[in-house]
């Protein structure tokens, strides 16, 4: 298959960046769309000319790393999948295939089509986690959990914070990631205990960070790789709401295990 | 903005049951009591307080998150909008500044004539709502324009309906097509009474 890429270019988070248009021929329909991306690059060191720079890692579509705004959707235009694991065969052969990196004030470019996501680490550091000391493995049937709430929170849990919520949103809302990493510790027991808190936390911080606010578009859970349902959105609102009218005032802690 | 959304779309309604009184054969007589109980009951004086804060807090509100979203993206995709998304949600802002447009002749019409601020069309009373309402439907244009804009508020409701109860959390895989369900129908019948006024004096008058 032919395709003609236009690629957005950029030195350094502070050059000014710009389309620029390569041919490659011969990729095979079964090649995904990141291995199409190596032969370019291998093209490109033969011309000898710097190589694309864009994020991937186990391009198997678990760690979240790749990217990449392909034809106007996050991940290409197939469904459901990152982009490591879109095949070439989604496109038509000698198709025009535009390529940008993720668009929002809080994923600044890096280089080329790779951005620095670690604002969405920021927010997990602010609250995305259960405090426990370590100590003996407790019998796995101490904690009853209803099943209806662990399927839920397993299918939060499967975000990979590729960010690319952030990227379809319209307004570059990061609520699809949060809510879906407050939901699956809020549907646990374990969660339940710092919920008011971590709810109040995380939301802080995405505001703090520059992302859009959520106008409820549906846009990132159609293109979210895991999809990953809006319904973790209302959930969080009820629980920031519950948190911030029905919390109390912080108490100064007495210290101690 | 979900909240002060809501109370506005009951706000509505309210304001649909009185203007369907136009349509009674009785030469407004129905409305005109309706008009006198609207203008005089000290509950809805305090109420009116409300109302205009209501849509004080639903614009200012909406302008100021519309614009930290435009922020949220200072580059702009060069190929965008292809995710599949509800229609009219991507549309808010703008319906929103023509429903803000159609308010501000609607006070201009109505609201600032019984307050004082702008007099009334000659040879029609400062409290006569009726009167105004059968002169401005008189003019085709405006008749049209009207009907036009409601169907900008339908578009309008139509996202915000569902939208706002999703903002409050209160989301139910029980209750949730139900209120989606609600809202469309609301989108469309609300509207619809509003612009079947007009419609009403263009046909029969």
């Amino acid at each position: 298959m032919d395709f003609t890429l236009k690629i957005w270019r950029q030195k350094n988070a502070k050059a000014k960046g710009k389309f620029a248009t390569y041919k490659i021929n011969g990729i095979s329909d079964s090649s995904s769309f990141l291995e199409m991306l190596d032969v370019v690059n291998e093209q490109q060191v033969i011309k000898g000319e710097d190589p694309i720079v864009f994020d991937h890692d186990c391009r198997e579509g678990i760690c979240g790393a790749c990217s990449l705004y392909i034809n106007g959707r996050p991940h290409g235009p197939d469904d459901a999948v990152t982009t490591c694991q879109l095949h070439m065969r989604k496109f038509k052969d000698g198709d025009t295939i535009v390529i940008e990196p993720w668009r929002s004030k809080a994923f600044p470019v890096i280089r080329d089509l790779m951005v620095d996501r670690q604002a969405f680490d920021k927010i997990i550091q602010a609250g995305g986690f259960i405090s426990v000391n370590t100590g003996g493995i407790p019998d796995a049937n101490a904690i009853l959990i209803p099943k209806e709430n662990a399927d839920s929170s397993m299918d939060a849990a499967a975000c990979i914070g590729c960010g690319a919520c952030v990227a379809a949103c319209k307004n570059a809302s990061a609520m699809l990631f949060v809510a879906a990493k407050v939901s699956h510790l809020a549907l646990l027991p374990q969660g339940k205990a710092e919920a008011t808190r971590r709810v109040q936390a995380m939301v802080a911080k995405m505001d703090e960070l520059g992302f859009g606010n959520c106008t409820n578009t549906g846009a990132c859970e159609a293109e979210c790789p895991k999809e990953i349902s809006i319904d973790n959105i209302a959930r969080m609102n009820r629980e920031y709401l519950g948190a911030k009218i029905g919390a109390q005032k912080d108490k100064v802690s007495g210290g101690g295990f | 903005m979900a909240l002060a959304g809501l109370f506005l779309i009951t706000f509505l309604v309210v304001h649909l049951a009185i203007n369907l009184l136009l349509l009674s054969n009785d030469d407004g007589a129905a409305f005109k009591v309706a008009v006198e109980f609207m203008t005089t009951n000290p509950l809805v004086k305090i109420m009116e307080i409300f109302l205009m804060g209501g849509f004080a807090i639903h614009i200012v509100i909406g302008v100021f998150i519309q614009i930290q979203n435009w922020l949220a993206r200072p580059v702009r995709y060069k190929v965008a909008g292809y995710s599949h998304l509800s229609f009219f949600s991507k549309y808010m802002i703008h319906t929103g500044a023509i429903i803000f447009i159609f308010l501000c002749i609607h006070f201009t019409n109505f609201y600032f004539v019984k307050l004082g601020l702008v007099s009334p069309p000659a040879g029609v009373e400062k409290e006569d709502f009726y009167q105004m309402a059968n002169s401005l439907f008189a003019d085709r244009f405006y008749a049209v324009l009207y009907v036009v804009l409601m169907i900008f508020l339908g578009f309008h409701l139509h996202h915000a309906f569902q939208s706002a109860f999703q903002t409050l959390g209160l989301n139910h895989t029980k209750y949730t097509p139900f209120i989606k369900a609600a809202g469309t129908i609301y989108s469309v019948v609300v509207p619809l009474g509003f612009a079947s006024i007009p419609l009403f004096f263009i046909f029969t008058k």
